[in-house]
């Protein structure tokens, strides 16, 4: 009897643990536009991890035989052999740069969204969990943070260290981290706040700490567990701006530094040669053109399939 | 009314402080000056060019007159363009950025929200999956991915549009611009509509107005469209903001002498004075933009009283 209880009570809560999640993907793989996405973004990581052993070229090698046959001229794509996608006005193999493009990429997509975890899951714990002056304070902070244009503050911190040593490491990359990663943690700090005020009152955290638990394991092993499907989806959907502000910012010439070869930096060097060779713009733009809608797409999936309330509303 | 509209202006002044301390701390935490790199000159011209622009006081005592002349209306000098000053490049290219501006947001409006009615009218149907397929794709096209796109299209292949570099000399030279720069606002716009739309179908007030006979026009127009474009209007004050800031973008692109075509050759040419000017103005635009859009909210919707 004792034993058919158990094996009840077992099989329930199972279900019930897993069941948020598996009921999640199930709604995420019948969305098509998310399943498109999806696959999109794993290729674009696979290229961005493996893109330096798939390169027939390095993003920084002419091939001067070709580019002197073609008169020093850039080569359209599929025109010569050995280059797919054709030559650059330097002479460099366009598909390499492109592969180059998409580890800055993907690079910035992921390794900002940590910063913005770091600093905004944290903060907006505390400020959800104890209120008070950190709550005051950072409701503050991200008023005036709301009124500063972030574009225009990422550009901001990106001139005043670029002569840094800072600034020159990884090619100016790591300070695109930073410079993104500072203006975008905001948005995620609220949400988990939100979360946690609405969470705190809820009647398993009073049974979790009726029973004696701390502070810090309530936040840790009850609420955050609880408030990850938003963070989830703004996480996702805060790719796509970072991956943006990035090209943006090799667009103006004050994000990666030369020889790195980003998607934004490419598209600005090839704007002279628009008239006789578009294809220099418009692949690096095709590039971050489906970069950011496949994770527009998988963002908008996930919010659907995490929270079937707001489906259709913004 | 009055005392919630006093409150927001006040709370600009705060703001604007944090932007302009932000904005001046980080410009003079560079190392070395705006001029190092440049030829050498020696220890007297040094001495005079740094009296010239203040450098040789305390830092905190530059803040305050740096503060001062704004209060003035004077953005200070440029560090590059020795013959002019910020408030020249201003006066000459506010009205062509403010332009370019107006008319994309006029655009934004008028294509985004027909756009977003016709979707939800025809829910689950031809007109809206290629209404939402048009908004997806203006999300996901940076404003100068769609430039390039547009040029390529209609002046490369075309040529029946001015391309890049002609200027803003006369209409067929702002159709490309300010498409690009309303791209993404179009699908914004859309998205909001549609999505406020879609809520409001479902009201009662509607199948109320629905079952007392009202021509179907007449039922969208008065009962579903009024309502359904409140919500609209609270994301026109972030996209104004948007098309005032993000057109740099599409104005250094079109090589257009609007202010946002300075502020790029500011950034490259490490022009800190007139990075310093630009970004507080833009933020001040920004801030004002937003007080002025929340007003119009309460104005629009009678339901809201803000105390």
């Amino acid at each position: 009897m004792a034993t058919t209880a158990g094996a009840i009570e077992r099989v329930v809560t199972s279900r019930r643990s897993s069941g948020v999640w598996r009921d999640a993907f199930g709604r995420l793989i019948r969305n098509r536009l998310a399943i498109v996405g999806g696959i999109w973004v794993i290729l674009l990581l696979f290229i961005g991890i493996f893109g330096p052993f798939i390169a027939p070229w390095h993003y920084d090698q002419k091939d001067n035989i070709a580019f002197n046959l073609a008169h020093g001229r850039p080569v359209p794509p599929f025109t010569i052999p050995n280059h797919l996608f054709g030559l650059d006005n330097y002479g460099l193999d366009t598909f390499s740069k492109l592969l180059d493009g998409a580890q800055i990429s993907m690079s910035v997509a992921f390794v900002v969204q940590a910063v913005v975890l770091l600093i905004g899951v944290p903060i907006g714990a505390v400020a959800g969990w104890y209120g008070g002056r950190v709550d005051t304070y950072l409701m503050r902070f991200t008023d005036v943070m709301y009124a500063f244009p972030d574009l225009l503050f990422i550009i901001l911190l990106s001139v005043a260290f670029r002569d840094t040593d800072f600034g020159r490491a990884l090619n100016g990359l790591f300070l695109v981290f930073v410079a993104i990663g500072l203006t975008s943690w905001v948005t995620v700090a609220r949400l988990v706040r939100g979360q946690l005020l609405s969470l705190r009152e809820t009647e398993f955290v009073e049974a979790a700490r009726a029973i004696g638990v701390s502070s810090g394991k309530i936040v840790t092993r009850h609420l955050l567990p609880n408030a990850i499907g938003p963070v989830i989806v703004a996480v996702t959907l805060g790719i796509p701006t970072a991956i943006l502000a990035e090209a943006t910012l090799a667009y103006l010439g004050v994000g990666v530094q030369p020889p790195r070869a980003s998607w934004g930096k490419m598209i600005a060097e090839g704007v002279g040669f628009i008239r006789s060779a578009p294809y220099l713009t418009y692949l690096p733009g095709i590039m971050i053109a489906t970069a950011l809608m496949s994770f527009t797409f998988l963002g908008d999936g996930l919010r659907d399939a995490l929270d079937p309330k707001l489906r259709g509303k913004q | 009314m009055v005392t919630y509209l006093i409150r927001r202006v006040a709370w600009l002044i705060p703001v604007l402080f944090v932007v302009s301390v932000i904005t001046f701390g980080l410009m003079h935490a560079v190392p070395g000056g705006p001029w190092s790199g440049e030829r050498n000159v020696s220890a007297g011209v040094q001495q005079n060019i740094n009296n010239k622009f203040r450098l040789d006081i305390p830092i905190q005592d530059q803040y305050i007159a740096w503060v001062g002349d704004l209060l003035h209306g004077d953005l200070g000098p440029t560090f590059k363009y020795r013959d002019r000053t910020v408030n020249d490049l201003v006066v000459q290219g506010f009205p062509i950025t403010a332009q370019l501006g107006l008319m994309a947001f006029i655009l934004a409006v008028a294509l985004g929200i027909p756009l977003g009615i016709v979707a939800a009218l025809g829910h689950n149907k031809w007109p809206d999956y290629l209404a939402t397929a048009i908004s997806m794709i203006g999300i996901a096209t940076p404003s100068f991915v769609l430039a390039i796109l547009l040029v390529i299209t209609f002046s490369v292949w075309l040529n029946v549009l001015p391309g890049v570099g002609k200027g803003w000399k006369g209409p067929d030279t702002w159709v490309l611009p300010v498409v690009a720069l309303a791209g993404y606002q179009i699908a914004q716009i859309a998205r909001y509509t549609r999505a406020s739309m879609l809520e409001v179908t479902r009201k009662d007030y509607v199948r109320t107005a629905q079952s007392k006979g009202i021509r179907e026009r007449a039922v969208v127009i008065r009962h579903m469209v009024r309502n359904a474009l409140i919500p609209v209007v609270t994301i026109l004050g972030p996209i104004l903001a948007f098309l005032v800031t993000g057109s740099f973008i599409i104005e250094y692109f079109f090589g257009i002498p609007g202010i946002g075509k300075y502020y790029v050759l500011g950034i490259q040419q490490r022009d800190y004075g007139l990075i310093m000017a630009m970004t507080v103005l833009y933020a001040f635009f920004v801030a004002f933009l937003n007080v002025i859009v929340d007003v119009m909210y309460a104005y629009i919707d009678p339901r809201i009283r803000y105390s």
